[in-house]
């Protein structure tokens, strides 16, 4: 692999990354408004307020960055680097058609989940190191929630693996039929579920909880460090979406998939992000406890049921 | 390999994109650090106390089921790749499903005991 094609590799992944996140943004933004029966942002850009986000990022570079005088000091400012920068990896790593992606490696299922299980690092960082008593029960809040949930959502994705028998997202691809709908649907349900919990997202936004604890872990970032932690979270949804098409939904499949199969793949994953951003509109907030029961003892056991599918589905029709 | 090269670049770009956005933050934005301005927030009183308190810490015993857990899920991923193999399949389904039966009545239990409840 030459230089140049390294530099274009990862100029593409960095432009995938700083673009499809605000796309999901301002979809959340109109859809989340048109189901409330608002308009939504109307005026930046002209049209339908398309720019709203841009004029966001603009006027955050523009407040003043405070370090809290109690937080500890360094922590408290790279830990927005490490909500964000996983992300980035994640996307550099996922398929978009058969043998194209940013960063091509073997056991990419097993790199995506590791690099976004760094990611929950910078909202344990930054809710300890802020020494703010919300930010601390936010950050209580989020090491068990992401715990809880990090778990079924491994587990799903070992079904998934074990049922094409590789690691590789993009074998996992080319292996999947469509009856596959049905027979990972368990494991699906899960891992949609386990990921809106990993993204801190209603009905599992408890960890920031707005009305309880301010804005948990993020509730002393200013200015362009908190909006990076903003930013993580739709990159997360963008993540999480293309890994939902990707490991459930067949990724590039469908009609024409040798021309158009990426937009299949793109299609896919943005019906995930609105079906993420429809359920943050249409579900209340889970209770701390409730959170825990239904990780524990709904998702971990039907986890392991999708499991036992799976390996007897491949064991007795190899 | 070379996807590994990729990888690192990645890497690095993510690095120098912070790194970027910080400096366009320092060209931009105004600093006026004030003493008030860097106190812990508070909902607007002033803080009492510092950010050390005694907190329970709730979530250890789902830190210890999710460890348990996690070793479980570290086999799982090469078991995905041996499956197929005729003399080992059956073999390791059963094998698997003794090991995860285990962690199943030991997470049983857990709830049982009501260990599993956010108080």
């Amino acid at each position: 692999m030459s230089v140049l094609e390294i530099v274009v590799r990862t100029v593409s992944a960095l432009a995938a990354f700083l673009v499809l996140p605000l796309l999901v943004g301002q979809t959340e933004h109109k859809v989340m408004a048109h189901m409330q029966g608002r308009l939504g942002p109307m005026y930046a850009g002209g049209f339908h307020g398309w720019a709203q986000l841009v004029a966001d990022g603009v006027k955050f570079v523009q407040k003043e960055d405070i370090t809290p005088r109690a937080a500890d000091r360094w922590v408290f400012r790279l830990a927005p680097a490490v909500a964000l920068v996983p992300y980035l990896l994640a996307i550099a790593a996922i398929p978009v058609m058969p043998g194209v992606a940013a960063a091509p490696v073997p056991a990419s299922a097993v790199l995506v989940l590791a690099v976004v299980g760094i990611g929950i690092l910078g909202t344990l960082m930054a809710g300890w190191a802020s020494a703010n008593k919300y930010a601390l029960v936010g950050a209580m809040r989020a090491a068990a929630q992401l715990l809880s949930y990090e778990l079924p959502m491994v587990l799903a994705v070992a079904s998934v693996c074990i049922a094409a028998g590789t690691l590789s997202l993009d074998t996992i691809v080319g292996a999947w039929h469509w009856w596959w709908l049905g027979w990972q649907l368990p494991g699906a349900v899960v891992f949609l579920v386990g990921a809106v919990a990993e993204l801190q997202r209603p009905p599992f936004d408890m960890p920031v909880a707005d009305s309880e604890i301010v804005f948990g872990p993020y509730t002393e970032y200013t200015g362009l460090r908190f909006a990076f932690f903003l930013l993580s979270e739709y990159a997360g949804i963008v993540v999480m979406s293309l890994l939902f098409a990707v490991l459930y939904l067949g990724g590039w499949h469908g009609p024409f998939a040798d021309q158009v199969g990426w937009l299949w793949t793109a299609l896919k994953g943005f019906v995930v992000a609105v079906v993420v951003i429809w359920l943050r509109v249409a579900w209340p907030r889970l209770r701390e406890d409730q959170l825990q029961r239904l990780a524990w003892l709904v998702l971990v056991p039907l986890a392991v049921a999708q499991l036992v599918l799976t390996g007897v589905v491949v064991v007795v029709h190899p | 390999m070379s996807g590994y090269v990729v990888f690192g670049a990645t890497v690095l770009a993510g690095v120098l994109l912070f790194l970027a956005a910080m400096v366009a933050r320092r060209l931009l934005a105004p600093r006026a650090v004030t003493a008030s301005g860097t106190t812990t927030y508070e909902s607007g009183v002033d803080p009492i106390g510092s950010g050390w308190a005694q907190v329970r810490v709730r979530y250890v015993v789902f830190a210890f089921l999710y460890v348990i857990f996690a070793v479980d899920a570290v086999y799982l991923f090469p078991w995905a790749l041996v499956l197929r193999e005729e003399h080992l399949g059956p073999v390791s389904l059963v094998e698997i499903g003794v090991f995860v039966g285990i962690l199943l009545v030991g997470l049983a239990h857990a709830a049982r005991r009501g260990l599993l409840r956010w108080l």
